[in-house]
């Protein structure tokens, strides 16, 4: 009997074992977990060069995609579940009952490319003084979002320690922003400035060359922190201005992915050239067009005009059909449609220039055209970006629509160091704006629309007590009702009564890349995800 | 007298009572076809620029945006483009700034070149010297490159685009009137102006430009087909002329590449109105060369 036992028990495990060998073999591939493979170099295409290489003063993709990866942050925000944040450098962190002070540990051994400098809470504080308190002569383009920081301490070698002024519900997100790279604190004691043509991180890759107007090569950093991590050998950005050329770089697999996306032409071409070779991710985008209008020059000084102009565009039409051939799709206010504290679709319908009857709006808009003296046929400009994506086809569609309410708008098109010239020094009637996040956050979102001097990015040039305010507010309520209260009054006043700017259409973001680019999800910002610790090659 | 000699007789006479243009022109025709066909498109291209208003069957800038990238059909004959805009209307309207924008430079160019040109030959000695190496660093930059440095400097705009166009000609115009000006200078007749005691500008602008007309004329119509071609090339690149202004460079860049698969007639026929006019123009131009060189008329 026992042995009749023994042998049902392996006849059992014979054919168990022969099963699942079947199952496996038959499996789809795509239905396994895989493994990440080791190896590899992973070339992507970049629209241009960075300006300078320091991610507390830019503000472009092209500095965060070839940069990124050279640095590790505080926090980041996780890839598999966003908006949840992960530690980076942080190991753990500690928020007090009052909410006014943040203590987080630092990882220990974390190596600088050197090889020999180990980072500390020091270089921390370096970092965080850099970007909040910058010394004179030193641009930080985020130093208005971190107004509520009073302090920052590092105690000990692995503690460091953010003093509040007052209690903010964005701080935590606020330190996950993917631009502020750990910088060497003893670099910056030395030379502020260092950092804006060199590179000295703690990230997944090393440094390696970089040619402008060719390419940006990097290596694997051995001694990164996490185990295991990265995957690949190293990257290769190349450097491609033009649209048509990066699609063609993708489809050929010169490039094997874009991390800004491509127009919806752009996607069709590419898959249509390699089929199942290639996996498209698609998603809404944390970017923005807007118009800014000049507050400070007639008529545009009058809100009857600016309401008018803001009235005259049929944004539920251009949804319909610009996204057939732009990257821009959603209707939205001031926040990004679907997030938290946007406005709902009923309340977006009350604001001016957003109800869905055209016709109404169109007749409200020449009402007030003729009742602050703007007469039929009126010449304006409005300045538009050389870029074709989606600057042109936006400024196509405005100035048509400018047009169906009686103004004459020349659309004029500018390179991109005039266009940031005059968009700075208020040289225009009206001019195409932008606002691209890395979260949905109302307190960075909203940030542009303070006052002219408060905020740097407020091109229209207005000031607006009640706003600073009302911004004050709503970034220390105590709950989320109160919060979305207060941020609906500020967007009524910035789109409706007073029609300082308003935005157009919300962006929507396609990535189309090789499918053996695996580890990299789309976030709902170009910015983020960018250190490419967990990308790796698989073989087909 | 047979019939054939009386024939003969009878259009001598006729052609002596027609206007003396006209007998040039007919001559002109008669001799040279295929100049005589880029003129008349040439001629096409001026009244389809001037009637533009009349014959173009839809408003240039008028979106639609249900009708976004039409195939030619019997609506819209050459389709519509991605902002649902007329193809057809918007080259019947190209035309004008093809024509403004190259006529406007290629005048410019030509007309400044040759001034510069008779003035560098007249006065020789180091004012040639200087002007001729100075022209000498204009010409070592290719026309597109001395144009977009042009651009970049000025800005876009159609008055910017024309200058643009205007500055890299003006070398060359000078370079080809300066050696038939050198020539003139030695004339008999300029020692005689010389010796009644007439002035420079007298003498440069009254005796010795008009003297200078047949490469000035050549030039001009060379460079017109170049500066329709330059126009369109910077409008492609995005420095030309802006959207919405109807322009043939414009129309096939943007949209026009994104969809180049999806919809080809918004790259095709612009594509082939920019060829069509520098044809023409090289060709008048060509044939003008040949009429009024004196050494190519043996």
């Amino acid at each position: 009997m026992r042995k009749g036992n023994d042998l049902n028990i392996a006849r059992l495990i014979v054919g168990a074992a022969l099963i699942t060998i079947l199952a496996l073999a038959f499996t789809p591939a795509t239905m396994r977990a895989e493994e990440p493979v080791y190896g590899g170099t992973l070339t992507f295409a970049v629209a241009k060069d960075p300006p300078s290489y320091d991610g507390h003063r830019e503000t472009t993709f092209a500095m965060i995609h070839p940069v990124a990866p050279h640095y590790s942050i505080l926090l980041k925000f996780d890839q598999e579940n966003y908006p949840k944040i992960l530690g980076d450098v942080a190991e753990s962190w500690k928020i007090s009952e009052d909410g006014l002070t943040y203590t987080f540990k630092i990882r220990k051994g974390i190596k600088f490319h050197d090889g020999k400098t180990l980072l500390t809470a020091r270089d921390i504080k370096a970092t965080y003084d850099k970007i909040i308190f910058p010394p004179e002569g030193v641009s930080s383009a985020r130093k208005g979002s971190y107004a509520m920081v009073k302090s920052v301490e590092a105690p000990s070698d692995d503690t460091v320690v953010f003093h509040l002024k007052w209690p903010s519900p964005s701080f935590l997100a606020n330190l996950a922003s993917p631009w502020n790279f750990i910088y060497n604190g003893d670099i910056l004691a030395k030379d502020p400035h260092w950092y804006e043509k060199n590179i000295m991180g703690t990230g997944p890759f090393k440094f390696v060359e970089h040619v402008p107007g060719s390419h940006w090569v990097a290596k694997r950093n051995e001694d990164y922190f996490m185990k295991g991590r990265p995957y690949l050998d190293g990257y290769r950005a190349i450097f491609i201005k033009s649209t048509s050329a990066r699609v063609a770089a993708v489809r050929s697999g010169r490039a094997l992915i874009e991390f800004r996306g491509f127009s919806p032409a752009g996607r069709d071409d590419i898959v249509k050239a390699q089929g199942d070779k290639i996996k498209v991710q698609e998603g809404p985008w944390i970017c923005y067009l807007s118009v800014a209008v000049n507050n400070t020059r007639y008529p545009f000084d009058d809100p009857r005009v600016r309401r008018a102009l803001t009235l005259a565009l049929d944004r539920w039409e251009a949804s319909k059909t610009l996204s057939k051939i732009a990257i821009i799709k959603y209707v939205g206010g001031i926040l990004r449609p679907g997030s938290e504290y946007a406005a709902t679709e009923e309340e977006l319908t009350q604001i001016a220039g957003f109800s869905k009857d055209i016709e109404a709006s169109r007749k409200e808009a020449r009402r007030l055209l003729k009742e602050a003296g703007v007469e039929e046929g009126s010449k304006f400009t409005f300045k538009n970006r050389d870029l074709p994506m989606p600057y042109e086809p936006m400024g196509i569609f405005m100035v048509d629509q400018w047009r169906k309410i009686g103004l004459d708008v020349e659309l004029k098109v500018e390179e991109t160091g005039p266009f940031f010239g005059d968009r700075k020094k208020g040289d225009f009637d009206m001019i195409m704006d932008w606002e691209c996040g890395f979260m949905d956050e109302p307190d960075l979102q909203l940030y542009k629309f303070l006052s002219h001097g408060v905020s740097g990015s407020n091109y229209s040039r207005y000031k607006d007590p009640v706003l600073d305010e009302l911004y004050e507010k709503q970034a220390r309520a105590k709950t989320k009702e109160e919060r979305r209260k207060l941020i609906r009054t500020f967007e009524k006043r910035v789109l409706d009564e007073q029609a300082y700017t308003f935005p157009t259409l919300w962006w929507f973001k396609i990535n189309p890349h090789w499918a053996k680019v695996r580890g990299w999800n789309q976030l709902p910002s170009h910015y983020l995800n960018q250190d490419l610790r967990d990308v790796w090659l698989a073989e087909k | 007298m047979n019939t054939v000699e009386v024939t003969a007789s009878t259009i001598r006479q006729k052609a002596n009572t027609m206007p003396r243009w006209l007998r040039v022109v007919s001559r002109f025709a008669r001799q040279k076809p295929l100049g005589t066909s880029g003129a008349v498109l040439i001629l096409l291209m001026g009244l389809v620029a001037i009637l533009a208003d009349f014959i173009a069957p839809y408003d240039p800038l008028a979106t639609r945006y249900d009708l976004m990238m039409q195939p030619p059909n019997a609506e819209f004959w050459l389709g519509t483009d991605a902002f649902g805009r007329d193809i057809l209307s918007r080259l019947l309207y190209g035309s004008r700034t093809a024509l403004l924008i190259g006529l406007s430079a290629s005048f410019l160019g030509a007309t400044i070149g040759a001034i510069i040109g008779v003035v560098s030959a007249y006065f020789a000695g180091k004012t040639d010297l200087i002007i001729q190496r100075l022209m000498d660093m204009l010409l070592s930059f290719p026309l597109i490159i001395m144009a977009l440095a042009v651009v970049a400097v000025l800005g876009t705009g159609t008055g910017n685009v024309i200058i643009a166009i205007a500055v890299p000609m003006t070398p060359r115009c000078a370079r080809v009137v300066r050696s038939s000006a050198l020539a003139i200078r030695e004339s008999p007749y300029i020692d005689a102006a010389r010796a009644l005691g007439f002035g420079h500008g007298r003498i440069i602008f009254r005796h010795m430009l008009p003297n200078v007309m047949a490469p000035y004329l050549i030039m001009l119509t060379v460079f017109l087909a170049q500066a329709i071609l330059l126009e369109a090339s910077l409008s492609f690149l995005g420095l030309g002329v802006s959207e919405p202004t109807a322009a043939w460079g414009l129309m096939l860049r943007g949209a026009a590449v994104e969809f180049a698969e999806q919809a080809p007639w918004m790259g095709i026929f612009p594509g082939l109105a920019i060829s069509a006019a520098v044809f023409a123009f090289n060709l008048f131009g060509d044939s003008l060369r040949d009429a009024l060189d004196p050494k190519l008329r043996i």
